[in-house]
């Protein structure tokens, strides 16, 4: 199949400008491609406008009491009832869910990259940055989260949330980051790696372009979990009096409250939980279809994502 | 079903012999003969075929995604003789075997006939099939770890084949087993029996295999690409204790195999199949000498050959095979065809006689073919080999006034064998490469062939790695590796590029093509790739649109295109090609070989090309370098090896290689050779060939002493050609 001189000449003359697929495009391409995909990217968004643009429809601020209506079932008045102390269900709902959706999201983000580059760097450099990190690792695998967390909740009393996210994915990460370690061992020996590698590609570059890309299911569906992770601690966190600190309501303490009132007034229950299904949900959608869209061997992606 | 299910299949086919027959033969051989039951091979065409298969169609799944594998395939066997089934990887030629031994998957659905010595085996119970299997028909596989079970030991294994179908004691069948280790040539069977599977070498796991298949005197034996997984000599040794077996038992063998050569010097009769169906059937001669299907003819002209040179051009098929989900309604051959007339798109040509009543061919235009004695060169329209221009001609300057682009020297890589979890300590030393020497110049092709475990791919990787060698030094395009900073060493990286082995491996998987091609580019700092990237697709026959495809998209040989698109990418001098066709098949390797070829024509390259195909080293490379465990056996212009090998190693490995010639391959002398490698943490002292060497055996003491004293060195002889035996002579074996 020897290429003749005129046909090369031809092809040159023809490479005006081939549009770049770079990775980016393509997934992104595939990922919209999907229905799944669509669906989990249009309900996150919806319930990130309902959580930051729904406060201003409402009537009520999540701080406001209507002394003239304790737990009241849903009215024009009051569209989501209200709880015992006349707080307006719709308003601290979802005041609620402005922290969960970004305490979970960010959490699980910042908890899964975390342990993807210390888990990839500590698989790919043997030696001393290996024992570092792995110790590292180990330190804060005994370390109990929860005390540590509930020991330092005043710090986050003052709308210091960004604190509490960093205090949370802190304590997400070590046990993938121990699985993505011995991945990327075994993955260091692949030959796509060594081509790179013969090629010249630095190291940093090889481990976020090579490594952590063929980890991407993995981390994905970690990612997934970690959100509801996150959430779930939070609202634990919160249960116990940690965490968001009154006035400020999450939606793990709003279920803690309302939990005690479902059987006699489900408004106060069913509105925050059916959110956090709702959301969860709409996360485990978007994971999945992520991790489809960056997998190339999927098959459900490729059938409908390919043109 | 899973290849371990298959394999425990395997490992209980046995068979059973009247009980008064294996005592005699018991008998017999306590008198101390050693047995033969049936001396002399089984004429041919005494009797009606033990094996008979009449329109079998094999497929997988329903509804519009139905597989359609296998699809009226119809051949029969009879006692002694061999038929060969020749196709590329995913023809259906295993599937075909598996439906005959009733193995296939439960989702799998199997229509014709099969008669085994005239009884319907198809869709026959499981009880009945299993009274067949291992009694008279059996089968050899092509991965010998797996077919056999790792807890038990290997005489056990044979002796439970005896026992299923013979009513033996348990003393008995271990006597047997011992004597059948004994009949495949496993040297010191009854101890070996002992031993577990992991204890023995690939060819000798095979050797057990064989000794199962025979182990109940069977009428039939499938043997499954038995050799693919083994190196060329291993493969000649295994070849000649299947043929011992075939003369011992009389049996009929089906050979599947993907190489032409082997069923050249194996077999008597010859079948093509190709997406499922048999497409030229007869007897070697007729096939090899007188194909009638350009199929057939694209398959033979596309092996490289052993004993021609680079003056050939091979003749690769275009595209690649049929996908079995959605076949052409024609010729499933037709879109690759040169030959190609509307007639072949509209109706799937039948098996009709062409020259010989046993030679069938399905093509409507055999009978042309036939009248105009078209060869194979002729129906590909293969180009004349190009007369060299000014310019093709300008740098066949002689190799002396070339520039040195790698130099190897006294290169040795010494790896500690540790053991012990807590006190690890050191207890040997593998010596994968032990002071070799080369070099390479501008423009020139080096092979460096050799087994597996010979040191080659270790060679390879310290080239590559760039670094400071154990001892002795690299010089790549002027730079030692000792002395070489970061930035020198990016800079030589940049012309010194590889393509590996395995294309899907060696591919990112979750790039697009257009990023891995790029990745070179981006790593040296060129702006915008795309256009660079648009010619390096059409340079290497690839489609610039298909760049946004993930390598998995794409087939073997695209693979490997899209991996020497990469290499190219900078405009490398140097390029390292770590087996780049052992992956792929015949028809589609011809074609990544020309390309290579043709590549280095015109870009002015130089490659380094780690192969075990000595075929395909003969083909592309202008040098070549023999390695065995370590050290370089013989080192020269590929004329002076292949032609007149002087080592006793390259003599045997030459000799092994099977021809695609079934006149030169059954009259050839083969140098077979005696056991396995060397382990090579306990290389032998002197000479390393030594243990296996024929030459060795011949000499007197004075001779034998000085092998294992004294280490050969590479002797020069003649101008370009190296040698290091003490007692080199010229011996031809192509």
């Amino acid at each position: 199949m020897a290429i003749t001189d005129e046909r090369f000449a031809e092809q040159e003359a023809a490479a005006a400008g081939l549009a770049a697929p770079s990775r980016l495009r393509v997934v992104a391409g595939r990922f919209f491609g999907s229905l799944q995909g669509r669906v989990g990217f249009a309900l996150l968004g919806l319930l990130f406008l309902l959580a930051f643009a729904g406060p201003y429809v409402g009537r009520w601020g999540y701080t406001d009491k209507d002394f003239m209506a304790f737990l009241q079932p849903p009215s024009p008045e009051h569209w989501w009832g209200t709880l015992q102390t006349g707080a307006d269900v719709y308003a601290v709902t979802l005041r609620g869910m402005q922290k969960s959706l970004i305490v979970g999201l960010l959490a699980a983000v910042v908890g899964t990259s975390l342990a993807a580059v210390v888990g990839a760097f500590a698989g790919y450099f043997p030696g001393w940055a290996d024992r570092v990190l792995t110790w590292f690792t180990d330190l804060l695998l005994v370390l109990p989260a929860f005390l540590i967390l509930a020991i330092m909740s005043p710090l986050f009393a003052g709308g210091q949330w960004p604190l509490f996210v960093l205090l949370l994915a802190m304590f997400l990460w070590m046990i993938t980051s121990k699985v993505v370690r011995s991945m990327t061992v075994s993955l260091k020996e692949r030959e796509f790696i060594q081509a790179a590698r013969f090629m010249g590609v630095p190291p940093t570059t090889i481990i976020f372009r090579h490594v952590i890309p063929n980890m991407s299911s993995l981390l994905v569906v970690d990612a997934t979990l970690n959100v509801s992770a996150a959430i779930l601690t939070e609202t634990s966190l919160s249960y116990f009096g940690f965490g968001i600190q009154p006035p400020d309501v999450s939606l793990g303490s709003l279920i803690a409250d309302g939990a005690r009132t479902a059987v006699y007034a489900p408004w106060t229950f069913w509105f925050c939980a059916g959110l956090l299904i709702v959301t969860v949900l709409a996360v485990n959608l978007v994971g999945d279809s992520l991790r489809d869209a960056l997998d190339p061997a999927s098959k459900r992606a490729v059938r409908r994502g390919a043109r | 079903m899973s290849e371990r299910d298959e394999c425990r299949a395997g490992a209980r086919f046995p068979g059973r012999l009247p009980l008064s027959q294996f005592q005699g033969l018991m008998a017999r051989q306590e008198r101390g003969g050693r047995h033969r039951r049936r001396a002399l091979p089984v004429p041919a065409v005494t009797t009606g075929p033990v094996l008979e298969v009449t329109g079998l169609d094999v497929t997988f799944g329903t509804g519009p995604d139905a597989v359609h594998a296998v699809r009226g395939v119809s051949y029969a066997v009879r006692p002694g003789e061999v038929l060969g089934i020749v196709g590329e990887s995913g023809s259906g030629k295993s599937v075909a075997s598996l439906a005959v031994m009733g193995l296939l998957p439960p989702h799998a659905r199997a229509t014709g006939s099969v008669r085994l010595l005239g009884r319907e085996i198809l869709g026959a119970t499981e009880k009945t099939l299993t009274a067949f299997r291992g009694k008279t028909i059996s089968m050899v596989f092509q991965d010998p770890l797996s077919a056999l079970t790792p807890v038990y030991r290997v005489g056990d294994q044979v002796a439970e084949a005896v026992r299923i179908h013979q009513r033996v004691s348990r003393q008995q069948a271990a006597k047997r087993a011992v004597e059948l280790l004994d009949l495949v040539g496993i040297p010191n069977a009854a101890q070996r029996a002992r031993a577990f599977p992991h204890e023995f070498s690939g060819g000798m796991r095979q050797r057990a295999v064989i000794a199962m298949a025979i182990a109940n005197d069977p009428d039939v034996i499938i043997c499954d690409e038995p050799t693919t997984a083994l190196d060329v000599t291993i493969q000649a040794q295994v070849l000649e204790v299947l043929k011992r077996a075939q003369r011992e038992t009389g049996a009929a063998i089906i050979m599947i195999t993907h190489d032409l050569g082997i069923v050249a010097g194996f077999a008597d009769r010859v079948m093509v199949i190709y997406a499922g169906r048999s497409v030229e059937t007869g007897s070697v001669d007729d096939v090899y000498y007188r194909p009638r299907m350009p199929y057939t003819m694209g398959l033979l002209g596309s092996i490289p050959r052993l004993d021609t040179g680079g003056g050939r051009p091979l003749v690769p098929i275009a595209g690649s095979p049929p996908s079995p989900v959605a076949l052409p309604p024609g010729c499933p051959f037709e879109p690759r065809c040169p030959i190609a007339v509307p007639a072949c798109s509209e109706k799937e040509p039948a098996l009709e006689p062409v020259d010989a009543p046993d030679h069938l061919a399905a093509c409507v235009r055999a009978g042309e073919i036939e009248a105009e004695g078209w060869s194979p060169a002729e129906v590909y329209r293969v180009a004349e080999p190009q007369v060299p221009t000014e310019e093709t001609a300008s740098p066949v300057r002689p190799r002396e006034e070339r520039e040195v682009v790698l130099a190897v020297d006294g290169l040795t890589r010494h790896y500690p064998l540790m053991r012990g979890a807590v006190f690890r300590r050191r207890v040997g030393t593998v010596h994968a490469v032990d002071g070799i020497s080369f070099d390479i110049r501008e423009g020139e092709t080096l092979g460096l062939v050799g087994e597996s475990g010979c040191g080659k791919t270790t060679t390879l990787m310290e080239i590559l790695e760039l670094a400071r060698p154990q001892h002795g030094t690299i010089v790549v395009l002027g730079h030692d590796t000792s002395a070489l900073g970061a930035r020198d060493r990016m800079a030589v990286r940049r012309d010194m590029q590889v393509v590996f082995q395995d294309p899907l491996a060696s591919l990112d998987p979750r790039m697009t093509v257009y990023d891995i091609v790029a990745e070179p580019l981006r790593a040296h700092g060129f702006g915008n790739p795309g256009p660079r990237i648009q010619e390096l697709l059409g340079l290497v026959g690839l489609d610039p649109g298909h760049a946004a495809r993930y390598p998995q998209d794409f087939s073997g040989g695209q693979r490997q295109r899209i991996g020497i698109a990469r290499a190219l990418a900078l405009e490398p001098r140097l390029v390292v090609l770590d087996e780049p066709v052992s992956a792929l098949d015949v028809s589609i390797q011809a074609g990544v070989v020309n390309l290579l070829e043709d590549l280095k024509r015109r870009l002015g390259l130089s490659y380094l090309f780690v192969a075990h195909d000595l075929a395909v080293v003969r083909h592309i490379a202008d040098r070549v370098a023999v390695m065995y465990l370590g050290r370089i056996a013989e080192i020269g212009g590929v004329g002076d090896v292949y032609d007149a090998p002087m080592h006793p190693y390259t003599q045997a490995l030459l000799s092994a290689v099977p021809l695609p010639d079934p006149r030169r391959e059954r009259s050839r002398r083969r140098v077979l050779l005696e056991g396995d490698l060397p382990s090579p943490a306990a290389p032998p002292s002197g000479c390393r060939f030594r243990t296996r060497c024929p030459l060795f055996r011949t000499l007197d003491e004075t001779g034998q002493s000085r092998c294992v004293n004294e280490e050969p060195q590479v002797r020069p002889f003649g101008e370009d050609h190296g040698v290091s035996c003490h007692f080199a002579e010229k011996v031809e074996v192509v």
